[in-house]
């Protein structure tokens, strides 16, 4: 997906004196990071676990719901995972290690229905075991303090996500939720190598689009019984965004008829834009659309946290006779932590009827 | 009122202080003397407060629970990981001690990336240091303080330079250093927690974290109210000083209101022709109180000014004394907080109201047409002089009742006022019972005419002097009874550190390597070598050691037992029971016989209880075989040593070079106990000093009494004059009469200074410290005292009978002319 990465590195503390002195930094500080690279193939089950010869990893899920009252509820998880120094500069084991093994790791959790948004937020220090990632055989565990996403019971030839659970809580919420893939895995770009600014900004980034969700989720008012779809992304890269880009609008889509679609706009400085998009049939099958082939057109702000977000959007892919307005479930879906941004389920109407994750930085 | 009718009774008000200058020196000085010993008081502790709420509060010790390992030893990342993915908001914190001297730094880890924010230091909450430089650059956090009086001599250079370029922090507490806990790792060479902080609000729909703790042997959670510890001791040191601070106050408000009154009372003739000639009462008592007022705003001034320096040259011995006694480094530098300053100034006002209401009630209801009586100033009502007595008994048995069946820290205080402010108010019934039996016993046995008269003037200039006796007599008990302290915990203190340190030489290894080659190279060259191993834990609510000691005749002739078994030592030793110290089983109420846990699991009968006093934790002591079995893993590091004392400093020498344990790993007997009773004596030099001002105060309080009361005396004296006896003789008189007062207020200031002493030593320093001072007398002591006393009172007589002998003889005749 989605440049949130870059902006987050922009953003983040962890790169915060790149920040200060300009995006020229951020090349340099890329030295002894691992790079991304057109000709190596995506392996699994070994890529869905950590990468962290890299600078930047998460992953990124995020579910539209219903209750059993028919009232619809967005559900974000994601982890970050953040290098604050190349493998190379760590130092040989001392008592430093078990507080710091140069991964900083990020947690992200809410649910949002159209009243309310809630949200948490968790850091942690690589060395301590608090988060991590690793695969044992083919099952995989992502976790967080107790938030995790973790492989189930899966034969031995079956993908880590064929069905995983997912958990997380936070001061007013809590989830448990069970997730099982109709479909494959979707690389996105060429083969996995996603392209991210016309200079040389690019990730490795896939997709598994297609869980079936059902669980529960607890409120303050009691535990609520939930069904729906869900999309997890995964990237990770060691340069993500350009000097000059300041922020993104991604857009993930279930489409009534089974496919699927992900696109996203990097907006620069200079007001032009550098977008991208995944057109997923219903079995699956991708096909890349590049730079200029996707229109997102703001069309109504609101305001939130003291800032003007585009909450609503006309989005258009020719190619494809795509031509939707989406809407915010709740435009207040704003996710208050160190660096904020906007979260949140929207519905499309239009040319095509769907349901997805808007996500919106740099506001 | 016209304005030159108003101009004319300002003159005339005024102009009273003109004539009478010593009158208004001796207002202002008593204002500002009360106002700067209360107000310097009150500096020392808040300065002193707002360092350990810096050094608490950082860490939010007083807010945040904690999660300790039960045996005190630090904590793998095992219990935190454990903790975090059962779902509680938890951080690690590394605590630990950086170089040796005094200048020996207290390190501090934590993890900004766990700690709840309001627990994070403000230099990093308010973005001044940028947490990536904390987080990943390991800059670490200092005061200027901490930098300025040096750093260890002994450090590595890499943490030399790390602390050379800390980011400052002028909240630290000085001797602090914050660092992110991994760079904190790196400082102390190991990685294990000290412990994990709970964040206050844990996340939806978990069990409390005490469930998680309960169902866990190694670890417990302390809660937030346990760890304040510190506070409640540092507590009673300051609210010992502020009880001094109050009854300095008290002193100089006694001098305030005498001086006042006599003023008032002195210009009753100016008043009421005032009054006569038409001046309202309104606009009179307005520019009285407003007199009144601008007096206190210049007394109240040079109080703060006095105050502050007061403040400022006491801080450093207060520092001394608070990290001598608790370990508590506190900043000897005094910052200036205006809310203070405000304080002091209406407290100053307070004190002159308080002094002045009295007299400006009296002038309201003056009737206009009594003629001026001066000579009735003071002399209170015998009703009134009941009622004080009445109040002074009542006082007493208030005190009495606290002693006998008083317990805890502020009914300790309540008595102790109780005790003073009774004494005080029954002295005057006390002094005119004292006269009135030597002026029978005289009556009946000498015939003199100038003695009895001498012994019925002092009967009648008692009421007039009462208030200075009163201030003199606060001031001896203080003295008697915190002299009695200082000297009880002196002599118990050195007589028990000649037991407790009975080896010649102590000595600290790193590592057990080391210690074995110590070991080796000691064994042919010394007596005997005692070794020693301690585990940090905590008992109950208490932090606590639990040491590891041998069976030798060291131990089992001289250890200091308040109570003990048969054969205590010997059958501790063999690991048949613990002994603990008095602090632990005052706190927990154990007793001889009762059993103890030394360990989960681990009970023994306590076999002895011993005097561990200036320690403010719980200490355990079971046999060395016992403790290596229940802690296998815990090294023994620490030795004494058996020797010839002449050999020591030699014996310190060959070690170093021998086995290069440093000079600083090395503890000669007699340095440890020079060293402690050096921080001894630093906490009692701040009651000394605050003595010796309070008697100073008390001295000059009679001065000016004497001296307002001289003229008038006169009226007394002129008669006696003119009968013949020479003035010589007469001023001869005045120094004896105020030598016996003070040598009365001696008399009644002993049993209430004892009372005192006791009130100190077995209340007041159970509930503070938890332990109990046997109570010693010195009679030279009190001796030197009261010789004190008599000097201070015989000074403050000097001047006033100088001037009566000097007194020309056309003055006294020419008060027959004008006064009768």
């Amino acid at each position: 997906m989605n440049a949130k990465l870059a902006f987050l590195l922009c953003l983040t503390l962890f790169v915060q004196p790149a920040f200060a002195q300009g995006f020229a930094g951020m090349g340099q500080a890329v030295d002894g990071f691992a790079e991304v690279d057109r000709s190596r193939a995506l392996v699994f089950p070994q890529d869905h676990s950590a990468h962290p010869e890299y600078r930047i990893e998460w992953w990124y899920l995020t579910a539209n719901l219903r209750d059993e009252s028919g009232r619809d509820l967005g559900v974000q998880w994601t982890v970050f995972r953040n290098a604050t120094r190349p493998n190379a500069t760590r130092p040989v084991n001392g008592p430093e290690e078990t507080w710091d093994d140069g991964q900083i790791w990020l947690g992200h959790a809410a649910v949002t229905w159209a009243d309310r948004h809630m949200h948490a937020e968790r850091y942690a220090r690589g060395g301590t075991g608090q988060a991590g990632a690793d695969l044992e055989d083919n099952r995989l565990r992502v976790w967080m303090d107790d938030w995790q996403l973790q492989s189930l019971d899966i034969g031995p030839e079956a993908d880590s996500l064929a069905q995983i659970s997912l958990t997380a809580r936070g001061t007013d919420f809590a989830y448990d939720l069970t997730l099982a893939a109709k479909g494959p895995l979707v690389l996105h770009g060429d083969a996995g190598f996603s392209v991210k600014s016309e200079d040389d900004q690019t990730s490795y980034y896939f997709s598994q689009p297609f869980f079936a969700v059902e669980g529960t989720i607890t409120l303050p008012d009691g535990a609520h019984q939930v069904r729906g779809r869900a999309w997890l992304d995964r990237e990770w890269s060691s340069q993500p965004l350009a000097a000059d880009q300041e922020g993104w609008d991604w857009v993930s889509l279930h489409f009534d008829t089974g496919e699927k679609l992900m696109g996203f706009a990097l907006r620069s400085t200079n007001g032009s834009r550098f977008t991208s998009a995944t057109w997923i049939a219903a079995d699956g099958t991708p096909t890349a659309f590049g730079n200029g082939a996707l229109h997102m057109t703001p069309i109504d702000t609101h305001e939130v946290a003291g800032r003007n977000v585009p909450v609503e959007w006309n989005l258009q892919l020719p190619a494809r006779d795509l031509d939707i307005t989406i809407t915010a479930l709740n435009p207040d879906a704003w996710m208050a932590g160190s660096i904020p941004y906007w979260e949140g389920p929207i519905h499309a109407t239009g040319s095509h009827r769907a349901e997805g994750y808007l996500e919106m930085t740099g506001y | 009122m016209r304005r030159d009718a108003l101009s004319a009774t300002l003159t005339a008000v005024l102009g009273h202080w003109r004539r009478h200058p010593m009158q208004i020196f001796a207002l202002i000085a008593g204002l500002a003397l009360a106002t700067a010993l209360w107000s310097g008081v009150q500096a020392l502790n808040a300065e002193a407060r707002s360092s350990y709420a810096r050094a608490a509060g950082l860490l939010g010790q007083d807010q945040f629970d904690r999660i300790l390992r039960a045996d005190g030893r630090p904590m793998d990342s095992a219990v935190f990981r454990a903790l975090r993915q059962s779902g509680y908001l938890v951080s690690p914190v590394i605590e630990g001690r950086l170089g040796s001297g005094p200048n020996a730094l207290r390190l501090l880890g934590i993890d900004p990336l766990t700690l709840p924010v309001p627990a994070l230091p403000k230099t990093l909450q308010n973005g001044t240091l940028n947490v990536n430089d904390f987080l990943l650059e390991g800059r670490v956090l200092i005061s200027e303080a901490t930098l300025a009086r040096g750093l260890p001599p002994d450090l590595t250079p890499i943490v030399a330079n790390k602390l050379t370029a800390a980011a400052l922090d002028p909240n630290l507490a000085t001797g602090l250093v914050i660092g992110d806990v991994a760079t904190i790792a790196g400082f102390l060479n190991h990685d294990g927690a000290t412990a994990f902080i709970v964040a206050e609000q844990q996340p939806f729909g978990l069990p409390p974290i005490a469930d998680w703790t309960k169902q866990r042997e190694d670890v417990i959670l302390q809660h937030a109210e346990a760890s304040g510890d510190l506070a409640r001791l540092t507590d009673s040191f300051h609210l010992n000083l502020t009880a001094f601070g109050f009854l300095a106050f008290a002193v100089g408000l006694f001098i305030t209101h005498a001086t006042i009154g006599l003023a008032f009372e002195q210009r009753r003739a100016t008043v009421r022709t005032l009054r006569a000639l038409g001046v309202p009462l309104r606009p009179l008592m307005l520019l009285l109180a407003v007199e009144l007022g601008l007096l206190a705003l210049l007394a109240g001034g040079l109080g703060l000014v006095f105050g502050y320096g007061l403040a400022a040259s006491l801080l450093p011995e207060v520092s001394a004394s608070l990290r001598g006694l608790y370990g508590a480094d506190i900043d000897s530098r005094l910052g200036f907080d205006p809310v203070w300053a405000v304080t002091a100034l209406a407290m100053s006002f307070g004190g002159a109201l308080i002094a002045g209401a009295s007299a400006l009630w009296r002038v309201a209801h003056l009737p206009i047409l009594q003629s001026a009586t001066p000579n009735a100033w003071g002399r209170a009502s015998a009703e009134l002089r009941r009622l004080q007595g009445g109040s002074g008994a009542a006082l007493l048995c208030i005190a009495l009742g606290v002693a006998l069946f008083g317990q805890g820290l502020i009914l300790g205080f309540v008595g102790l006022a109780a005790l003073l402010l009774g004494s005080a108010l029954i002295l005057p019934r006390f002094l005119a019972a004292l006269l009135g039996l030597i002026a029978k016993h005289i009556q009946n046995r000498i015939n003199g005419a100038y003695l009895h008269w001498v012994f019925a003037d002092m009967r009648l200039s008692l009421p007039a002097l009462s208030l200075s006796l009163m201030a003199l007599l606060l001031a001896l008990s203080t003295n008697i009874g915190v002299s009695t302290m200082v000297g009880s915990f002196r002599e118990t203190f050195t007589g028990w550190l000649d037991q407790r340190l009975a080896a010649e030489m102590y000595l600290t290894t790193a590592t057990p390597e080391q210690a074995a080659a110590v070991t080796e190279f000691l064994e042919p060259r010394v007596a005997a070598i005692l070794p020693f191993a301690l585990i940090e834990t905590r008992y109950g609510e208490l932090p606590a050691q639990l040491h590891g000691l041998m069976d030798h005749a060291t131990y089992r002739d001289h250890w200091p037992f308040l109570e003990a078994a048969d054969q205590a030592w010997s059958r501790m030793a063999a690991g048949e029971g613990v002994v603990i110290n008095e602090q632990l089983a005052r706190r927990d109420g154990y007793r001889l016989g009762d059993v103890f846990a030394v360990a989960p699991y681990v009970t023994l009968p306590i076999l002895g209880i011993y005097s561990d006093y200036g320690n403010p934790e719980g200490q355990a002591i079971i046999g060395l075989s016992l403790f290596q079995g229940l802690f296998p893993e815990t090294p023994i590091l620490r030795f004494g040593l058996r020797t010839d004392p002449s050999h020591v400093t030699e014996l310190a020498a060959e070690i170093t070079r021998a086995t290069g344990l440093s000079p600083q790993s090395m503890i000669n007997q007699t340095a440890v106990k020079d060293i402690s009773l050096r921080v001894f004596e630093q906490t009692f030099q701040v009651t000394y000093a605050l003595n010796a001002l309070t008697l100073g105060v008390a001295g000059f309080a009679i001065f000016t009494s004497l001296l307002t009361l001289s003229d008038m005396r006169l009226v007394q004296i002129a008669p006696i004059w003119a009968a013949g006896q020479r003035r010589r003789i007469l001023a001869g008189t005045e120094m004896v009469r105020i030598l016996i007062f003070a040598l009365f207020c001696c008399i009644l200031a002993l049993p209430v200074g004892m009372a005192l002493a006791y009130f100190l030593l077995a209340i007041i320093n159970v509930e503070a410290f938890g332990w109990r001072l046997p109570m010693s007398v010195f009679p030279a002591d009190l001796l030197k005292l009261g010789g004190l006393a008599l000097c201070a009172a015989g000074m403050s007589a000097l001047w006033p009978a100088w001037r009566l002998a000097r007194l020309s003889p056309h003055r006294l005749l020419g008060l027959f002319a004008h006064e009768r």
